[in-house]
């Protein structure tokens, strides 16, 4: 036994904060990791600020979310990056997150942006994406892809987990209402595998395991822009699609108040928000320039989205719902 | 007087590990108020997890087992040159790491593994998808079926010489010997070997988790981590640990009715040779078995090595998350090992010396506490005493002190099992002597017991070691970029479908645990030959 007390005083020790001014940024993995918007982000922010930021990459979006539940007011973080318009209801209630200072009169986002809470740092529409020369004639409408094409297989993310598997849950909800559980159930008959989050089932994808993919319209730009390729097409269902507003906020138990807001503040400057299109593959939220290859990129005729309180309240039911029609 | 005085440290251990227990499982019982399993059978998602748990097992169980029948009866009666290095290889699918095991699996019979290739190559599609059931059977199968075939393959090395000799005098056909002398043998046995797989099976984490895909195939221990780290429903996730308590120490009950345990030995190599009536069909029904094993073992393990040594290689070797993990992988094994060792051997001192004046009864009950946790599987326990510290530090800030307890205590079953046995005939050889010469304590230890059992104590502490080394059961609830073991990253890796990288990950914990596991089995029956 004598042995575990240092170790139990080095665990402790390892888990005190650290002096020095660090921010620390809980986001998905793909934001933080090497090909994604991080560590330029990163870079310019620290230019300025005589700080360090450091990115805690989680699974996806949700678990960003449950991450921050789990650990309560010990977090260790200052600010959340990448839960979306539908978390914003559910996050709030955790009575974790402040308030911010943001001017955010410069969003150009359909309807401008009055949450005090959030402020959204891209958006995009979700969208099946395919191979357009393994796959001659894609479905030109969500129910087509659910009902009719018996030839397709797909693959999408746990709603529990990632935020465009809550997504295509509310998607379909939107589109089948009462009908989704039988929805789901004939998806279930094309599904490859259900996984945690986005990087995983896209590079699934990449790699061959499926006809088509949950991501968003404009994933096909990152392959026009950072690879020349040509090949890959985000399908435009008739329907419509799922908007989705990606938000950042800040933790009410930071340490690093004053530089949580300068963070906060640096995500609608035009530093931050030119790096979303081609670091993100999103959407911008202010006006700065698009890159080439986002023009021709396909744009849902209509696009929608439930409520966050639409959301919160049925969240859990709708979950339900979906893993019940999984089983049989 | 040499029998009371080792007591005391033994039942304090014991009410340690009860309190530990006891603790979290009212963190639970707090946590979900009026634990009603009616209500919990009601709910159409829980039943289906439940019985999926109970599908799942009883056919991997079945496979398992029933293969291991066929595949023992043809070890037992044939000699060819590999068959030790077989032996071996049979002995370490149960400490290899569940992880490296499924990532081996999935290089063969994946969407994108070997056999999908050469299929391939003839424009065909792979028939089956190795996510979901099909996985989770192949994967149940490949872990067991040689673990139990070993057990068997011990039962029937236990019969007497002079039943094959008569069998063969009397020249009985192999069909009937098998049911006169083998099978009555195996029955024995049976009942015993099925609990344990199904157990294993019942409880499987890392297994489904990797090669679920979905809520289709989720078992209840997997539910009980996606409640807390998906969905966030403590109250599920509570009530789903108390429900897997209920049904697994139902399960451990009725078993325990059925079965007498024949202990573990660690002897593959030397058995006896003996005659009988050969014959062209049963040399062909034998090789076809052994070859069936060798198909299933083999090629996955292969692929490990091969896969392994990728271009990524250099880089995943230089990264420190690399190093990170394996030092933390490291601390824990190393930690979790001795504190085993250590609460197993003192708890054995205990009941052994109750054993030793015929108070067999407290005995049993103690070695009980001791193997506590195959009723309360590993992750109940962390999700207990996790709702319990939650409240009162940061639970992530210790997360290294409780996976190496919750893992120490995962290894003591098998501790116990390990030496339980050869410390009872050192006391029985010994005691008088010691006491004559008023030998006790360290020095007893030390000039007796460390020399005697020496072996066992290296075996048990060897296999906790590397079963902790390749736990991710504890970790998983626990872990966070901050604290992360080489199962952990590996998960991660696979997770984010960074193949190439998972591949040399793998290959490490393979040597690792491999490695680690048949030196210090090498090591201490070389120095028993001296």
């Amino acid at each position: 036994m004598k042995k575990i007390i240092p170790l139990m005083a080095f665990s402790v020790i390892i888990s005190m904060p650290v002096l020095a001014d660090k921010l620390v940024v809980y986001t998905y993995d793909s934001f933080a990791s090497d090909w994604g918007p991080g560590p330029k982000i990163k870079q310019a922010f620290e230019k300025n600020c005589a700080c360090s930021l450091e990115f805690v990459a989680l699974d996806d979006g949700v678990s960003i979310l449950n991450r921050l539940r789990l650990e309560g007011k010990n977090t260790k973080a200052d600010i959340l990056l990448g839960l979306d318009n539908n978390l914003m209801t559910e996050a709030k209630k955790t009575g974790l997150l402040a308030k911010h200072k943001v001017d955010t009169s410069n969003v150009i986002l359909a309807n401008g942006w009055s949450d005090n809470t959030f402020v959204p740092f891209d958006y995009g529409y979700f969208s099946f994406v395919y191979n357009k020369e393994t796959l001659l004639n894609p479905p030109a409408s969500l129910k087509e892809l659910i009902e009719q094409r018996q030839d397709i297989n797909v693959i999408y993310q746990d709603p529990r987990t990632s935020t465009p598997g809550l997504g295509l849950m509310l998607w379909i909800k939107w589109v089948y209402g009462d009908q989704a559980d039988d929805a789901w159930k004939k998806l279930a008959k094309k599904t490859v595998t259900v996984t945690k989050g986005w990087s995983e089932a896209y590079s699934m994808f990449l790699k061959g395991e499926a006809d088509m993919v949950l991501s968003y319209s404009t994933s096909p730009a990152y392959h026009i822009i950072a690879e020349g390729k040509n090949q890959y097409a985000a399908a435009n269902f008739s329907e419509g699609h799922y908007t989705q507003v990606e938000v950042a906020a800040k933790v009410k138990s930071s340490k690093n108040e004053k530089l949580a807001d300068k963070f906060m503040a640096f995500i609608v400057s035009d530093e931050f928000q030119s790096l979303m299109p081609t670091g993100n593959w999103m959407y911008p939220v202010t006006d700065v320039a698009l890159p080439e290859g986002f023009k021709n990129l396909t744009i849902p005729s209509t696009s929608f989205s439930f409520s966050a309180d639409k959301v919160d309240n049925n969240r859990k039911v709708w979950i339900r719902e979906w893993q019940s029609s999984l089983i049989y | 007087m040499s029998a009371k005085s080792y007591t005391l440290p033994g039942l304090i251990i014991a009410g340690f590990i009860c309190l530990f227990v006891a603790a979290s499982v009212s963190a639970l019982l707090f946590y979900s108020p009026g634990f009603n399993p009616a209500l919990l059978w009601q709910d159409a998602y829980y039943r289906h997890i439940t019985k999926f748990s109970f599908y799942q097992a009883f056919l991997s169980t079945i496979l398992s087992v029933g293969l291991a029948i066929p595949v023992a009866h043809a070890l037992s009666r044939r000699h060819f040159f590999a068959k030790s290095f077989l032996l071996k290889l049979f002995a370490t699918t149960l400490v290899l790491p569940v992880l490296v095991g499924v990532f081996g699996l999935l290089s063969v019979y994946g969407n994108s593994g070997q056999i999908a290739q050469l299929l391939a190559m003839v424009d065909q599609k792979l028939p089956f998808s190795i996510y979901g059931l099909n996985g989770i059977l192949l994967a149940h199968v490949f872990f067991n079926l040689p673990f139990a075939a070993r057990l068997l393959l011990q039962s029937l090395h236990s019969i007497p010489s002079e039943h094959h000799q008569l069998s063969s005098h009397l020249g009985i056909s192999h069909w009937n010997k098998f049911k006169l002398v083998e099978w009555p043998c195996l029955r024995q046995q049976l009942p015993h070997v099925c609990g344990l797989v199904f157990m294993l099976c019942f409880t499987s984490f890392a297994t489904v988790m990797a090669l679920g895909g979905g809520p289709k195939s989720t078992t209840i221990e997997l539910a009980i981590y996606q409640a807390i780290k998906f969905d966030f429903d403590l109250q599920a996730g509570a009530l789903l640990a108390l429900w897997q308590i209920l049904l697994c120490g139902s399960l451990a009950i009725g078993i325990q009715r059925f079965s007498r345990p024949i202990p573990l030995t660690n002897t593959t190599g030397k058995q006896s040779f003996y005659l009988f009536n050969d014959n062209r069909a049963a040399k062909i029904w034998d090789s076809l078995w052994i070859s069936l094993v060798l198909f299933l073992v083999i090629p996955p393990l292969l692929m490990i090595v091969i896969n392994g040594l990728n271009a990524k290689f250099i880089s995943v070797i230089s990264s420190p998350s690399f190093w990170d993990a394996l030092q933390n992988s490291f601390l824990v094994a190393i930690f979790a090992a001795f504190i085993a060792l250590f609460a197993g051997f003192f708890m054995l001192l205990t009941s052994r010396s109750w054993r030793l004046v015929g108070i067999d009864f407290k005995a049993d009950k103690l070695e009980l506490i001791a193997t506590i946790i195959l009723v309360t599987p590993g992750l109940v326990i962390s999700t207990g005493l996790f709702l319990l510290l939650r409240n009162i530090t940061d639970v992530f800030g210790f997360a290294i002190v409780i996976v190496i307890a919750v893992n120490a205590l995962m290894a003591l079953p098998y501790v116990i099992k390990t030496l339980a046995q050869p410390m009872l005939q050192v006391a029985q050889q010994y005691d008088q002597l010691c006491a004559s010469l008023g030998l006790f304590g360290f020095s007893r230890f030390y000039l007796i017991e460390w020399r005697a059992i020496k072996r066992p104590i290296i075996h048990a502490f060897s296999i906790s070691f590397v079963l902790s080394m390749g736990d991710l059961s504890a970790i998983a609830l626990f872990g966070s970029q901050d604290l992360r073991t080489l199962p952990l990253y590996l998960l991660q890796l696979l997770g984010s479908y960074q193949m190439e990288s998972a591949a040399v990950v793998s290959l490490f914990l393979f040597i690792l645990s491999i490695g680690i596991f048949s030196a210090v089995e090498q090591i201490s029956s070389q120095n028993n030959a001296h």
